[in-house]
């Protein structure tokens, strides 16, 4: 009887409410995972940073901090967008849901847009990866971020679509908060981001 | 095909289906680990193949069958071969799928079709390695920068195998830890789970959190083969040394990844084959999550002589003795239990007494290594691949097969010939001994791992043991043989060969879909052998 029960649509063979609890561990775990994958290249950026002062202090002026600082704003207002949208689902307003999963989406798009002008700016200059060991990581941590911001709102785009097509009601909306929680850490790693590569003093 | 209103009176077995498809989208625990199984084993295989190839290189000083070259990418593609495919995936992939579930009364794992994505992301990364294959990288398992980023060889796509395989191993971490959290029967408590349940754990926990280390460590050197960027390469101001600090960040706790789920078998093993109730359960229990946490911050004494400061060489080398005292409590504990118990020599038992004998010369050897001033004599001798395999082959294998041996009645429902195994477990202990014993003499006298050719006073050792791997391999061939054998003529398994009391048994052979009819309320650990009841809460 369960045979065909456990192969499709959610997981049969246990309680929901069991259910939606794992689903949040098993972000949180997640969660966890990307903060180690980022902590290595921040613990990269620490040694040279203290190895080359100088050469991060000098380096550093070639970024765009405008640019740097829009995408903050961005991120940050997306995180906000975000958490409002689980909070109206929480409360069954699946229409509001959609509007701000629709802005959220369209921030992380706006990233990627700037993020498109400050890399070929950067290249016109001549400036690569292996110019020096700051850009190096500035186009690693920034390029591994951008990943994840891609990922994002890929995520973001599928939930959208499945609000549309009313998957998710006041009961039955663990997606939407963990889709909410991986957006979040996308946002608090630029936050970290921003400081460490654009406002070297 | 099944009558439903059948299969609502009578389970059916999750063997019972065939076909191609009934495995490669099934959301079955016990198919996956299945699936694991084979692939490992395949892996395990081939990768040991390769290393009976050069051993029989090593035969005499001189060169016989292979180059230099040839010699480098054999012992490279054992390693990479053994770690990343086998023994990393290993006992937790496969048991741990196999035994979680129905160890803690659950009918599958949290995330079941997660788990399947694991198996298929592994499969992915399995590909890319044997692609990698064509042009082999010969850097060594552990990819030591600057070589590994001056090497002609294809050094990007094994590495972005193991880049992919890491996923695999860190999804399949996540869904078990969540798995033990949530999805206890009623009346399991955390102090009532059966040990493996904690050893997997502490795996999980690592897998989890070492992992993303190495992922990024591997997608640096990626960066550094493909952009150009310097973080490893000292004409650029970056630092070899911090490629080491990387790796081993993460590949020490893959150490214990490697093992820990091995000591979990042996911790189920012991109690049902002394009838005894396990001894200082709660020592056992709380000496893997140590395990766990000391683990990571051992990394460097794979670097004592690559240049690290004397300050830091001490810290890590009291740290690293510090690892010897969990390992010593479980060793003690095992001993304890078979202390006065009426001992059942099953070839499952002769494979965990192995365990405790060959591991425990592992492990004290690995102290050697620890301390700094034997470490810079023996290091990157004969004495560190001999301590190692003592660790990985007479640990993590010895385990392996007493698990395949202890389980098989339950996963497959069949037995196997019994005499034929303790034969092979003989010629597999013999074999292994004779192989790896002369190695930590080689290793005293000052013989260098990793080359082809070697001075002809070191003969007689390396004679006997590139014997010893004969004697081994053909053990190896004989469990093989014999366990794919009683799966079509064996006899039809019990429930419960071993009156063992531990969930899984309390299920037919082999368990039906979803394991159990009604989630099994809980009243008592799992230990309670002999006349000596539950005394532990």
């Amino acid at each position: 009887m369960e045979e065909i029960g456990i192969e499709h649509g959610h997981v049969h063979h246990i309680d929901p409410a069991v259910g939606y609890e794992s689903s949040k561990l098993g972000m949180w775990l997640f969660l966890a995972t990307e903060l180690l994958l980022f902590g290595g290249l921040f613990a990269v950026y620490t040694i040279f940073r203290a190895k080359y002062p100088v050469l991060f202090e000098e380096q550093h002026h070639e970024l765009n901090k405008t640019l740097g600082a829009a995408n903050t704003v961005i991120l940050i207002f997306s995180s906000l967008t975000m958490a409002l949208g689980v909070a109206s689902i929480q409360k069954g307003k699946r229409n509001l849901l959609s509007i701000l999963l629709a802005i959220t989406i369209i921030c992380g798009v706006m990233f990627g847009i700037n993020k498109y002008f400050e890399y070929t700016a950067k290249f016109e200059h001549h400036i690569y990866p292996s110019t020096s060991i700051f850009f190096a990581l500035y186009y690693m941590m920034t390029g591994l971020h951008m990943l994840h911001v891609l990922v994002g709102v890929i995520i973001l785009a599928v939930l959208l679509v499945l609000n549309i097509r009313g998957k998710f009601t006041e009961k039955y909306n663990a997606p939407i908060e963990i889709g909410g929680l991986y957006w979040h850490l996308v946002d608090l790693i630029w936050i970290y981001l921003f400081p460490l590569l654009y406002l070297i003093a | 095909m099944a009558n439903h209103t059948v299969a609502e009176t009578l389970p059916v077995p999750f063997l019972e289906k065939t076909g191609i498809l009934s495995w490669i989208l099934s959301t079955d625990h016990k198919r996956i680990g299945i699936m694991y199984l084979v692939s490992i084993s395949t892996f395990f295989l081939i990768a040991g193949a390769f290393a009976l190839t050069f051993r029989f290189e090593l035969l005499t000083p001189e060169k016989n069958i292979m180059d230099p070259h040839t010699y480098n990418v054999l012992f490279t593609l054992h390693g990479a071969i053994m770690v990343f495919l086998f023994i990393v995936p290993g006992l937790a992939a496969s048991f741990g799928n196999f035994l979680i579930p129905l160890m803690i009364g659950a009918r599958d794992v949290a995330f079941p079709r997660l788990n399947l994505g694991s198996y298929w992301i592994y499969l992915l990364g399995a590909i890319i390695i044997l692609i990698a294959l064509l042009k082999p990288a010969d850097t060594g398992w552990t990819f030591y920068t600057p070589y590994s980023i001056q090497t002609e060889t294809d050094v990007i796509m094994i590495t972005l195998g193991i880049f992919v395989l890491g996923f695999s191993s860190i999804l399949t971490g996540l869904n078990f830890i969540v798995t033990i959290h949530k999805l206890r029967a009623p009346g399991m408590t955390w102090h009532r789970l059966p040990l493996f349940i904690w050893a997997s754990y502490a795996t999980a926990i690592l897998q989890v959190l070492a992992t993303p280390v190495v992922a990024i460590t591997l997608l640096l050197l990626i960066a550094e083969r493909t952009l150009g960027i310097g973080f490893f390469d000292p004409a650029k101001g970056g630092d070899p040394i911090l490629f080491q600090g990387f790796f081993w960040f993460y590949s020490h706790p893959a150490v214990y990844i490697m093992i820990i789920p091995a000591m979990g078998v042996i911790s189920e093993i012991i109690p049902v084959f002394a009838r005894k109730p396990i001894f200082g359960y709660k020592a056992i229990a709380y000496s893997s999550l140590a395990i766990a946490l000391i683990s990571f911050f051992v990394w460097a004494h794979h670097m004592f002589t690559s240049g690290i400061s004397e300050v830091a060489a001490t810290i890590f080398s009291f740290l690293t003795f510090l690892v010897a005292i969990p390992t010593a409590i479980k060793v003690f504990n095992w001993t304890a239990t078979l202390y006065k118990g009426s001992i059942w020599l099953h070839s499952a038992m002769l494979y965990a007494l192995s365990f405790i004998w060959l591991f425990t010369i592992g492990g004290l050897t690995g102290v050697f290594l620890g301390a700094l001033a034997a470490d810079v004599h023996l290091h990157d001798t004969y004495f560190i691949v001999a301590h190692m395999h003592y660790v990985m082959v007479g640990g993590t294998v010895m385990g392996f097969f007493g698990a395949l041996h202890f389980w098989y009645p339950k996963w497959f429902g069949k037995m196997f010939n019994e005499n034929i195994a303790k034969i092979a477990w003989f010629l597999v202990f013999v074999g292994f001994n004779l192989t790896f014993l002369p190695q930590f003499i080689l290793g005293t006298q000052g013989m260098p791992r990793r080359y082809a050719t070697y001075p002809p006073e070191f003969q007689t050792l390396n004679e006997l043991s590139t014997i010893g791997s004969w004697i081994l391999g053909i053990g190896i061939f004989i469990v093989v043989v014999n366990l794919i054998k009683g799966l079509f003529n064996g006899e039809k398994a019990p429930q419960n060969p071993y009156n063992s009391l531990s969930l899984e048994w309390s299920v037919p052979s082999p368990p039906p879909h979803e394991n159990f009819e009604e989630i099994p309320h809980v009243t008592d650990w799992t230990y309670g052998y002999g006349k000596k009841q539950n005394t532990e809460k």
